[in-house]
């Protein structure tokens, strides 16, 4: 043991003294909440009834809480908090900014209409399985991803989200289900174990592991360390996450297997998380390797988003059809990082939002159209349009949205797209986006065709599971809601555009996320390593 | 000691990779147990390997004197043990599972989620 000092020691300079305000809390609370609602869900296990409630009421609280930090990230910039009252880069800090506060309050609202929407499609022994606890925590994994400001704590989420995935992924055990999860559960832990290799380089080259402190120290490593090798690495990790080609087969292996709200969960969030932090780290942390590794993204971009809408051609299955198109979105997402403008990442960012909003709903409703068909193949569906015209009208909405035609929210991110990759002259990836679109609008004007026009032959067999009466609320509520929303910001799109404007350009300059980790005076004082 | 734990770093993850494009669902899971552990071992290495100079801030300086071994990394493998030890046992689990409910091991026969004759979409009316 060591003789204690008799120098005092000034604690200021390594640790948050005073009282964290309490605005600030708002920045935790989030992930906090979703913990603590998965905890007490696990408690009532056994009453199957109490749980939705409980649920409903924590995705609720989950959406108001993500509403008021984007409000208030708005109005004062980027919110750091830090764990334990260690400073950082000693801490682990929590940064949200516009990009991960916008992301984050989107996936919150996408959960709370498939949470109300799993009232009808997860029976009493579902939920006696932990559906609604595996729910919660895969919102904490999902919200803690993209509001955290500490790359490994970025991988610490990645995994929670992860685990909470697989739960819900084999709820029912059925074959078909252990068939898909296994090769999902295999694949994605081989892309996170490369997640986990690629920060292991960074901490030794970095010697830190905070990413506003990574985004200050890369100008001054750039001339010795190798970093568009671990840029490269980053890249094919997050790809894989992300289900971009070629690390994409994963996806249609897995993703049509479990209950259709989780399918909807899945398809709306978890590949957004891979190209969130794709985003984050090469447009943030490493923009000039992005650059010179622009073009592998962008081949890779093209043909994501050409294999994804071929794939939806060829299927059968609405709910691989989906799965396709969730591909298709990956590649176009992917093309506004290989640009890499603000522009083209302010593209990046709306079709994200739009693709978790219109993702999910599709999936909803293949889910109730082959519940009122009776089948998921559109070989055996039919006669939609003449039974519920207003179901109708809602898909025809997302078919539209999720091909990109107007006055949909589709449309918008793809125009921009497109914009930005003309204005640097890649024309054969305005091409590929394009001729993308234009094989969905195919695929899904198939969809409509024979599912919803095509009259159906005999009376339509009973899908198993819960009995929900025509027009129950469970229903038309999130469906409605998500309607709305796609139609609002596809005719109202200019706050929204605004918005992920000034996304992209705080990532591209990240000055004010770097001044909300590590204020003026601790970069003066001098009290980092 | 660094440059030889590069070496079985590397033999690990050589191995790691061939079990891993193995068929076989019981070799892949041999095959991510030495991935997790290979990925641990390098973690621990880009910390420094020694263990001359303890990690402990002498009196008078405020920072760990040079040549220490940085302790963070170590920090970082044991939440990555705790993580990669769970998965380990749900994966093994689910492929025990996967065997009982699907009758193979090889992943080449597992096609319930995917059929070989899958139908193509209608045609026309």
């Amino acid at each position: 043991m060591a003789t204690p000092s008799t120098v005092p020691v000034d604690l200021s300079a390594a640790l948050v003294l005073a009282p964290v305000p309490l605005a600030d809390w708002l920045v935790v609370l989030p992930v906090a909440s979703m913990i603590a609602f998965g905890a007490l869900l696990m408690m009532v296990r056994k009453s199957v009834r109490l749980q939705g409630t409980i649920a409903i009421a924590g995705l609720a609280l989950l959406v108001l809480l993500d509403a008021g930090l984007l409000w208030r990230v708005m109005v004062h910039g980027p919110v750091t908090m830090v764990m334990g009252r260690w400073l950082p880069p000693f801490g682990i800090a929590f940064t949200a900014d516009l990009f991960g506060a916008v992301m984050a309050l989107v996936s919150a609202v996408v959960a709370l209409a498939a949470g109300i929407f799993a009232l009808t499609d997860i029976d009493a022994s579902g939920r006696r399985y932990g559906f609604f606890p595996f729910l919660m925590l895969l919102m904490a994994g999902v919200t803690g991803a993209f509001l955290t400001g500490d790359i490994f704590n970025l991988y610490v989420w990645f995994e929670v989200l992860l685990i909470a995935s697989f739960g819900l992924l084999i709820l029912g055990s059925e074959p078909e289900q252990i068939d898909g999860a296994l090769k999902y559960a295999i694949l994605n832990l081989i892309g996170t174990t490369l997640f986990l290799i690629a920060v292991g380089y960074l901490y030794a080259i970095f010697g830190t592991l905070n990413m506003a402190d990574i985004a200050r120290k890369a100008g001054t490593l750039r001339e010795t360390a190798p970093l568009t090798t671990l840029t490269a690495l980053f890249i094919f990790a997050f790809a894989m996450k992300a289900a971009a080609f070629p690390v994409n087969f994963w996806l249609p292996a897995s993703y049509h297997t479990p209950r259709i709200v989780v399918s909807a969960l899945f398809g709306g969030l978890l590949t957004k998380i891979g190209i969130y932090a794709l985003i984050r780290v090469t447009v943030m942390l490493l923009p000039v390797e992005r650059e010179e590794l622009s073009l592998m993204i962008a081949v890779s971009a093209a043909l994501t988003m050409l294999i994804g809408a071929l794939g939806a051609l060829a299927q059968n299955d609405i709910r691989k059809l989906v799965g396709y198109l969730v591909i298709a979105g990956i590649g176009n997402m992917m093309a506004g990082v290989a640009i890499g403008t603000p522009a083209a990442v302010s593209g990046a960012i709306l079709y994200a939002l739009n693709s978790v909003a219109t993702m999910t709903a599709l999936y909803l409703v293949a889910g109730e159209a082959a519940r009122l068909a009776g089948a998921w193949s559109l070989s055996g569906l039919g006669g939609l349009y003449r039974r519920a015209p207003w179901f109708s009208a809602a898909s025809f909405a997302f078919f539209l949205a999720a091909a990109g035609l107007p006055p949909l929210a589709g449309m918008w991110p793809k125009v921009v797209l497109l914009k930005a990759s003309l204005d640097i002259g890649a024309w054969w990836l305005a091409a590929s986006i394009l001729v993308s679109a234009f094989v969905i609008t195919l695929a899904l004007g198939r969809v409509f065709l024979l599912a919803y026009w095509r009259p159906l032959s005999g009376p339509a067999p009973k899908m198993p599971g819960e009995d929900a009466p025509a027009g129950d609320w469970r229903i038309v509520l999130p469906l409605g809601a998500l309607t709305f929303l796609v139609v609002l910001f596809g005719l109202l799109p200019e706050p929204l555009l605004d918005l992920t404007q000034r996304a992209a350009t705080n990532l591209a300059d990240p000055a004010a996320y770097i001044l909300s980790v590590f204020p003026q005076s601790a970069i003066e004082r001098g009290a980092l390593p | 000691m660094e440059a030889l734990f590069a070496i079985l770093i590397g033999l690990f993850f050589a191995a790691a990779v061939y079990l891993l494009l193995s068929k076989h669902t019981v070799r892949m899971l041999l095959g991510i147990v030495l991935l997790g552990n290979a990925v641990n071992l390098l973690l621990f290495t880009t910390g420094r390997l020694t263990r001359e100079v303890p990690p402990i801030i002498p009196t008078g300086m405020d920072q760990l004197p040079a040549g220490t071994a940085n302790p963070l990394p170590q920090a970082l493998i044991l939440t990555a043990i705790v993580i990669s030890f769970s998965f380990f046992a749900f994966l093994l689990v689910l492929t025990y599972r996967a065997y009982q409910e699907l009758g193979t091991d090889n992943t080449d026969e597992m096609r319930l989620a995917e059929p070989r004759d899958e139908e193509r979409p209608p045609m026309g009316y």
